[in-house]
C-alpha cells in the first residue's frame, strides 16, 4: 500500500499549445487512477502554476464562445471540485500584475470545497521536492 | 533492472522531441530497463498506421516495432488525444495500447524514473 506524490508544474501560456490542457487533464485522470493500482495504492496529485503559466488561472475566459473548447478555467475549476491541491506563484501573479481577484481562486459554484492556494514560490518548490516524480508542462 | 516511464506530447513531424524519447527508451531498453513511452496531444502521431519514410522526415515506425519485439517496452496512445486527431484502434500500428489518460498516472506510479518530456 503506497501514496506516490506527483507534481503537475505549469509554466505553459494557456492557448497557446495545447500543453497546459494536458496537465490538467492529466492531474484530473488522477481521480480514476486506482483501477490500475493494487487496492490501497494511490497517486496524490498537485498541480502548481508558475512564470507565464499563471495566466492559465485568469478569471472569466472565453474558449468556449470564440473557439468551442473547454476553457482551461472550467478544467481549473473542475479539479477544485475534484479536491486537488492546486498553487498558483505568488511572486508570478506579482510580476504580471494580477491579484487573487483576477485568478480562480474558487468553484463554489459547482460545490467544490477546496480553493486555489497563491503561495510564495519557496512552497512550490517544498512541493517538488515531496513529490516522487515531477511533470513540466 | 528498473523501470523507466517517458510521457511525450510532441508531434513526430516537425519536432525532434520524439524521436529523442524513442532514442531515449531504446537505449534504456538496451541496457535491461523497462520502458513505458505515454504518447498524448500531438505524440499520438507516432502510432498512425501507413507513414512514409521520407528522408527529410522523421520515421520511427521501424524502431517502435524492433522495440516491441523484446518484450521491455511498452508503447501507449492517449485514447481521446487519438480520436480527437481521428486516429481510431483500425488507424494504429499493432502493438499500441490505447488507454486513458490515468493509464499514464498509473505506469508513473511504480516507475523507478518518469521522464516528462512535453510538447511544443
Amino acid at each position: 500500500m503506497a501514496i506516490k506524490k506527483l507534481a503537475f508544474i505549469v509554466e505553459k501560456l494557456p492557448y497557446k499549445a495545447e500543453t497546459s490542457r494536458l496537465a490538467l487533464t492529466h492531474a484530473i485522470a488522477s481521480q480514476t487512477v486506482e483501477i490500475y493500482l493494487e487496492d490501497g495504492d494511490n497517486v496524490e496529485p498537485v498541480i502548481a502554476f508558475v512564470g507565464d503559466g499563471v495566466l492559465n488561472c485568469l478569471k472569466d475566459q472565453k474558449a468556449l464562445d470564440i473557439y468551442g473548447v473547454t476553457s482551461l478555467e472550467m478544467h481549473l475549476k473542475n479539479a477544485l471540485l475534484l479536491d486537488l491541491k492546486v498553487l498558483v506563484c505568488k511572486e508570478d501573479l506579482d510580476r504580471l500584475g494580477l491579484k487573487e481577484d483576477d485568478i480562480v481562486m474558487d468553484a463554489e459554484e459547482l460545490g467544490a470545497e477546496v480553493t486555489t492556494e497563491v503561495v510564495p514560490y519557496d512552497q512550490i518548490q517544498q512541493e517538488m521536492e515531496s513529490a516522487d516524480h515531477l511533470l513540466f508542462f | 533492472m528498473g523501470k523507466l516511464t517517458i510521457g511525450c506530447f510532441s508531434s513526430l513531424v516537425g519536432s525532434m522531441t520524439l524521436d529523442f524519447a524513442v532514442k531515449l527508451a531504446e537505449a534504456a531498453v538496451k541496457k535491461g530497463h523497462e520502458v513505458d513511452l505515454w504518447l498524448s496531444g500531438n505524440g499520438v502521431m507516432l502510432g498512425k498506421k501507413g507513414q512514409s519514410k521520407f528522408r527529410d522526415y522523421s520515421y520511427l515506425a521501424g524502431t517502435v516495432e524492433e522495440l516491441l519485439k523484446t518484450g521491455k517496452f511498452r508503447i501507449t496512445n492517449c485514447e481521446a488525444c487519438a480520436k480527437a486527431r481521428g486516429i481510431d484502434k483500425e488507424d494504429t500500428m499493432d502493438g499500441f495500447g490505447i488507454h486513458s489518460m490515468d493509464w499514464y498516472l498509473a505506469s508513473a506510479f511504480d516507475a523507478d524514473r518518469v521522464l516528462h518530456i512535453g510538447g511544443e
